[in-house]
């Protein structure tokens, strides 16, 4: 569904991505880890459209949207969520989700009204629809953030550290939403976070990312075993 | 009760200067782009009304019909061509190029139309002269009356438009957050020119309201643009929609008053009730509301950060 080849982004003299390939098919569900700088936020920046490769190329559904726009992506079905919530705060959590419905999602009137009850609903937020989204606590503005990106109706939903701030039994929480989107719902996640034991409950495939390159792609306990992504990124991480 | 009077005239002359307002506080509150050639943009639609009531005699508001969707291209136009490249380059770019816009709308319509001053009061019949004697000293005229209803009703359409249509709640989320906005599918470009366009259009009914109460000329725009300024800064800088008429409200109302004291103080007391606001630590009237609190001074400086 989504192939990014040979893509290259780089800031000044410094490569944050360094010919990365990547291939997400429909339904995956795939996690990316590696140690602060490696490039994750970058490539999932790139896949959004938020910033273009400076070479490479992606596509999506078979379609070249390497110099598309971000909101023509969302459009597509590439949805969205950061790591620190952006809610439109002067905007209620409904009106967010809404915007999201009427444009990502191309839903007329009725339609984008039904697709933000059912997605307030799934991520528990109905009871709070005509609340000032700024008036949200953290966990809130993250269950918004997702559930906004989830109203733009999408294919690939691409997931930034959504985890981080989050008690074990808010992450559990989170955990099992993802997993419903996913399995039930067919929709392909990308998800970097840096809680591995978190991500590999959701996901089929871990990517490792070192220096803007990919280290290893596969199966999460390979990947997890692998010598390179102990002395890389896990070795890194436990001393 | 010749104040009462006063205040009556200032609060119905607010309305013109709601109106006048209104596009600038809506591109500001938008695209964060103070327009400098907002004045000289209604100043064109009055004389695109004379241009056409020369050749066709019907009423000026008959005439505004073929003229509005004229300018709601031009705005749309401008944004697209003009603003949305400035807008790349930092707050003061914009700045200078609709500065650059008003001089050649003041310049075009000069070599277009001559240096000559024009009213279109003449052409509406009794509706110039038309009064309502409420007392000996309490008049309402006409089409004060009718301007200020304009502007009632044009502010209510756009915080309809704003808060209950699709259209509206993109228009938010792009001026609160573009580059979210486009994550969830919002072409932000295309909302700014749509902005630009209602901007531009009510602009030019603003431009209407000033042939039909005085008179214009290729470079009446500026001063349009100030009491525009003015009302919108009074008013909270955009922190409500609401805020420009009621800012307007107090203009008008400082003018009139003002011009009581002594006929010489009329423009100055606005001014100086501006210049209050403007200095004062809470700015704006109807700045409570915003997050940031802290009104005028604080969205300047939320704009110079930016």
């Amino acid at each position: 569904m989504l192939v990014a080849t040979g893509v290259r982004r780089d800031f000044g003299a410094l490569a944050a991505l360094d010919g990365v390939d990547l291939r997400i098919d429909a339904g995956d569900a795939v996690g990316i880890v590696g140690p602060n700088g490696a490039g994750k936020t970058t490539l999932l920046n790139v896949l959004a459209g938020t910033i273009l490769p400076s070479a490479g190329s992606v596509s999506f559904k078979g379609q070249d949207v390497t110099r598309a726009r971000a909101d023509a992506r969302a459009r597509m079905g590439i949805g969205r969520a950061h790591q620190i919530p952006r809610p439109f705060g002067g905007m209620t959590v409904f009106e967010n989700c809404f915007v999201g419905a009427s444009t990502g999602g191309g839903l007329r009137r009725r339609a984008a009204y039904e697709r933000c009850l059912t997605v307030l609903e799934m991520s528990g937020l109905a009871e709070l629809a005509d609340r000032r989204a700024d008036t949200l606590g953290l966990l809130e503005r993250k269950r918004l953030e997702l559930a906004r990106a989830l109203a733009t109706n999408p294919e690939l939903l691409l997931l930034d550290e959504i985890g981080a701030g989050l008690t074990d039994a808010e992450s559990a929480q989170l955990v099992t939403l993802i997993q419903e989107l996913n399995r039930r719902d067919g929709i392909a996640v990308v998800w970097i976070e840096h809680i591995v034991h978190v991500l590999v409950q959701v996901v089929e495939r871990l990517v490792c990312m070192v220096s803007g390159r990919v280290l290893a792609d596969g199966e999460p306990k390979a990947v997890l075993a692998d010598k390179r992504v102990v002395d890389a990124y896990l070795g890194s991480a436990a001393a | 009760m010749t104040w009462v009077n006063d205040v009556v005239q200032g609060i119905l002359l607010g309305g013109y200067y709601g109106i006048i307002a209104c596009g600038l506080a809506l591109m500001f509150g938008v695209m964060r782009i103070i327009n400098l050639a907002h004045g000289d943009i209604a100043v064109l639609g009055a004389y695109l009304m004379y241009l056409l009531l020369e050749h066709w005699n019907v009423s000026p508001f008959i005439a505004l019909i073929p003229v509005l969707p004229v300018m709601l291209a031009l705005g749309y136009v401008l944004q697209r061509l003009i603003l949305q490249r400035s807008l790349r380059s930092g707050v003061l770019t914009p700045l200078l190029a609709t500065f650059g816009v008003s001089i050649v709308i003041q310049n075009a319509l000069e070599q277009g139309f001559g240096p000559d001053v024009q009213s279109l009061g003449g052409q509406t019949g009794s509706l110039v002269t038309a009064a309502w004697q409420i007392n000996s000293q309490v008049s309402i005229a006409a089409l004060s009356a009718l301007i200020f209803g304009a502007a009632v009703v044009i502010y209510g359409a756009l915080q309809f438009f704003l808060a209950r249509t699709a259209a509206g709640r993109r228009m938010r989320a792009a001026a609160e957050d573009p580059d979210t906005a486009e994550l969830v599918g919002i072409d932000s470009r295309a909302v700014y020119a749509r902005a630009t366009a209602i901007a531009v259009g009510i602009a030019t009914i603003g431009g209407l309201a000033l042939a039909l109460r005085t008179t214009f000329s290729p470079y009446a725009g500026p001063d349009q643009l100030i009491f525009a300024f003015e009302a919108v800064v009074i008013g909270g800088l955009g922190a409500s929609l609401w805020g420009a008429l009621l800012g307007g409200i107090v203009l008008g109302v400082a003018q009139t008053v003002g011009a009581q004291i002594n006929p010489e103080w009329s423009v100055l007391a606005g001014h100086i009730v501006f210049l209050v606001v403007l200095v004062s630590p809470r700015g704006g009237l109807l700045t409570l509301r915003s997050g940031g609190g802290g009104g005028a001074r604080a969205a300047l400086q939320r704009l110079r950060a930016s």
